[in-house]
């Protein structure tokens, strides 16, 4: 049973309550790193390391942090632990730190962790928070890496900044879709997620 | 003409919403009517206003390399730039504290109607990324981060509106029943883009 739980905790976020498609939150990084895969999966590591660790230490301070002033608490928490990632990335890779630029920093104000730290870890013992920080973290990253997919593959013929579409395609007249690469189709490509995933869980319709 | 030219810019051609994505989360949970979106347009735009130049001189005054020196010679090369993360944020929680009494004790109506939107304008992306975007470009003196702010601000605000409006006639319409919600209000946001893009270029 308890085995169970800890393993409903992991999964669910990762397709029944996805936290970019069915919470909506942590929209805004979802669209705008998912050009390019490589940035996209940077991303989701990144994310997801912030988002267990700052779990795992609010659910530990949960019985001393003072309710009125818990969103400064969690704010500091979450800002060490981006500026950390941050400065890790500028060290190791700096090309994929410069390409993502404000978006790291952006993490803090990622409405998935204040929503997690707020709705999970202030309420639980830090392991599940520690399962739900990571299954969060998946959840968002398939979406991250399903979008920049399709974005990068007919956006530039490229995955992972290798060229897929063979040349001879191009010989014959296929051209990229440069409208892939443009802001606003990135919401499109999650609208149309949205729209085969609801059209699968019927539940989850809105009226 | 520098100032405003950013103005503009700012507002329609790198508007927060259509070409960052900044300030979503609330962009697409408030904008159900056009009044309270309006109030919460007004309010992100006002904290971006003062934000803005009170972080342009808190990074140029104490963060940047070299920023210490009015101090005296010893700090002339001390690097606080690491620490730029948390007092942004800090000064950002601390404005939206303020606001949020401003607001409660002036204008309760507009207070019950944001509900728990106004203290998560701290956490609203927008504002955030406007002071990182403000770092980033090394603006030269305050009144440009201001102008910047409010030209941020200001197109924050026009989306939100426009697309409460839209929203508004939506009830009304038939959509496939797996798009409902939020999936078409996804769509309409990528249509408004698209739309905003043809001001791109602008220069006056």
């Amino acid at each position: 049973m308890k085995l169970n739980n800890s393993l409903q905790t992991l999964v669910n976020p990762l397709s029944k309550d996805n936290p970019v498609i069915v919470q909506v939150l942590g929209i805004c990084s979802a669209l705008a790193v998912t050009a390019k895969l490589q940035p996209a999966v940077v991303m989701t590591i990144s994310v997801i390391a912030v988002l267990a660790f700052a779990n795992v230490i609010i659910s530990l301070l949960r019985k001393t942090i003072p309710t009125s002033i818990r969103i400064i608490v969690q704010l500091v928490v979450v800002a060490s632990l981006v500026i950390i990632v941050d400065q890790i990335l500028k060290a190791y890779t700096y090309d994929v730190s410069k390409q993502l630029s404000v978006f790291i920093g952006l993490i803090i104000t990622n409405c998935i962790i204040m929503g997690r730290l707020e709705a999970f870890a202030l309420n639980n013992r830090p392991w599940p928070a520690f399962l739900d920080g990571v299954g969060n973290g998946l959840g968002y990253g398939i979406i991250l890496i399903i979008v920049a997919f399709f974005r990068e593959l007919f956006g530039s013929g490229t995955l992972w900044g290798y060229q897929v579409i063979p040349q001879w395609w191009y010989d014959a007249g296929y051209q990229n879709n440069g409208m892939m690469i443009l802001p606003p189709m990135a919401l499109i490509t999650v609208a149309c997620i949205i729209w085969v995933h609801r059209a699968k869980n019927k539940d989850l319709q809105e009226n | 003409m520098e100032n405003f030219n950013l103005f503009i810019r700012s507002i329609f051609v790198d508007n927060m919403i259509f070409a960052y994505f900044l300030g979503m989360c609330s962009y697409l949970a408030v904008s159900k009517n056009v009044k309270t979106s309006f109030g919460l347009g007004i309010a992100v735009s006002f904290v971006l206003c003062i934000a803005l130049p009170v972080c342009w001189a808190i990074n140029t005054y104490l963060l940047v390399p070299g920023a210490l020196s009015w101090l005296g010679e010893r700090y002339a090369d001390t690097d606080l730039s690491f620490l730029g993360l948390i007092m942004f944020i800090s000064v950002i929680a601390a404005l939206v504290q303020i606001l949020e009494m401003i607001i409660e004790k002036y204008l309760p109506t507009l207070y019950n109607s944001l509900g728990i939107f106004l203290p998560l304008i701290a956490v609203n992306c927008a504002i955030l990324g406007a002071v990182l975007f403000m770092q980033q470009r090394e603006f030269p003196n305050a009144w440009t981060a201001t102008v910047y702010g409010a030209g941020s601000g200001v197109g924050w605000l026009l989306a939100i509106v426009c697309l409460a409006a839209i929203r508004e006639r939506l009830t009304v319409s038939a959509i496939p029943k797996p798009l409902r919600g939020i999936g078409i209000t996804f769509i309409i946001t990528g249509l408004m883009g698209i739309a905003f893009m043809s001001f791109l270029g602008i220069k006056l």
